[in-house]
């Protein structure tokens, strides 16, 4: 495999941080937040891997909305 | 800095030795104007990221005013638009004209009449339109205030260029991303720390002279537009705390009642935290309250030297 750019491998740690926060969700759901992160990186997945400053800030948004479905209190989505 | 002067110079001379004799100018028209900026413009060019400099206004639309009257007073106004639900789209300034004479006197009103009339697409904070919330803060004409304080300039020549808080993340249009700001805040503890109770089991009171000492810090509505006019903040957003929660800081520190202060001066007491203020002062210039974020840091740095 090419050897990959620091912001690609920034998208694919969000990726992982991603499906590792859902494994701690209740087992019934876990495939929602699964299904929902990948859902929400395939949304994105045309966007030009040189456009740095769209990929960032899609990162922060990703990032934020991460924070905001790890939380506890969180226990299914619908996708 | 020292770098910036570095590129100024290899800018310079680069100019000066590589250009060939073909494109060989007369001073009269010297089109490398970049070379003979200050240092402080060179330092402007290298930070905003170039891919993201808004497509400017004349490559953009104008949206003009339905049915304008007669004796209209025409005013041009450009204004940062970016679209978070395309991303890939890059950010630009877009014009409206605006007659004054059916505006409210203040940008504020100029901004909610664009929404309301013109172009419902507008995205921008707005609450109390007195300047009590410091929700429509903006930068505007290249400074930061308020949008209910800033009167729209009558001349109608002139243009208003509007832009959100420099230097913020933006989430649309003229509405920044505060998220870290309110972090920073949380993380000085605004809020009374005691443990022991009053000496009459009322509250804790105070003298008038120890109360004087809050007066210009309470009135701070965190705005930010102290915090994103201090380049030392653009810098070091991460870990410099900036001037508006620092002066919220000292609101703390002042405050006769609080027993934490030892506490609260240690927690300041690192390289980033307080001392990269190096009293620029954009912050006191700015403030759209008048306040002075500049003296509470100083006052800050003086208990510290003393204790």
């Amino acid at each position: 495999m090419a050897r990959l750019s620091g912001l690609q491998r920034d998208v694919l740690s969000l990726y992982r941080r991603c499906l590792r926060a859902a494994r701690a969700k209740p087992v019934t759901n876990r495939g929602h937040f699964q299904a929902l992160a990948r859902n929400e990186f395939h949304k994105h997945r045309a966007v030009d891997k040189k456009d740095f400053s769209a990929i960032e800030y899609l990162l922060r948004r990703g990032r934020r909305q991460l924070e905001m479905y790890e939380e506890a209190g969180v226990r299914d989505v619908k996708v | 800095m020292a770098s910036t002067r570095a590129l100024c110079r290899l800018a310079a001379s680069r100019t000066a030795a590589v250009r060939p004799a073909v494109f060989a100018r007369t001073f009269a028209s010297v089109s490398d104007t970049k070379a003979r900026d200050p240092i402080s413009k060179a330092g402007e060019a290298l930070a905003p990221d170039a891919s993201r400099a808004p497509i400017p206004e004349s490559k953009t639309s104008t949206v003009k005013e339905a049915a304008p009257t007669k004796d209209a007073k025409m005013k041009t106004f450009h204004i940062y638009r970016w679209n978070p639900d395309e991303p890939t789209s890059k950010p630009k300034m877009q014009s409206y004209e605006l007659d004054l004479n059916k505006t409210g006197p203040m940008m504020l009103d100029a901004l909610i009449r664009i929404k309301n009339e013109i172009d419902p697409t507008l995205t921008f904070r707005r609450s109390c339109r007195e300047g009590i919330c410091g929700s429509c803060a903006m930068n505007i004409d290249g400074v930061n205030t308020l949008a209910c304080l800033c009167r729209i300039p009558t001349e109608e020549k002139t243009e208003s260029r509007i832009y959100p808080l420099p230097h913020m993340y933006i989430v649309k249009d003229l509405v920044p991303d505060m998220t870290l700001f309110y972090k920073q805040y949380r993380s000085v503890k605004p809020y009374l720390q005691r443990t022991t109770p009053s000496p009459d089991g009322r509250e804790y009171r105070q003298t008038k002279e120890d109360r004087k000492k809050l007066d210009g810090l309470y009135e701070c509505i965190l705005c930010a537009c102290c915090s994103t006019s201090c380049p030392s903040y653009w810098w070091n957003q991460e870990e410099y705390l900036g001037p508006a929660v620092l002066l919220q800081s000292y609101r703390w520190i002042a405050d006769s009642r609080d027993e934490k202060r030892a506490e609260r001066q240690d927690a300041l007491n690192n390289s980033m935290s307080l001392y990269r203020c190096h009293t620029i002062l954009n912050c006191s210039r700015t403030c759209p309250k008048g306040l002075n974020p500049a003296l509470a840091i100083a006052e800050i740095k003086k208990s510290m030297a003393f204790t």
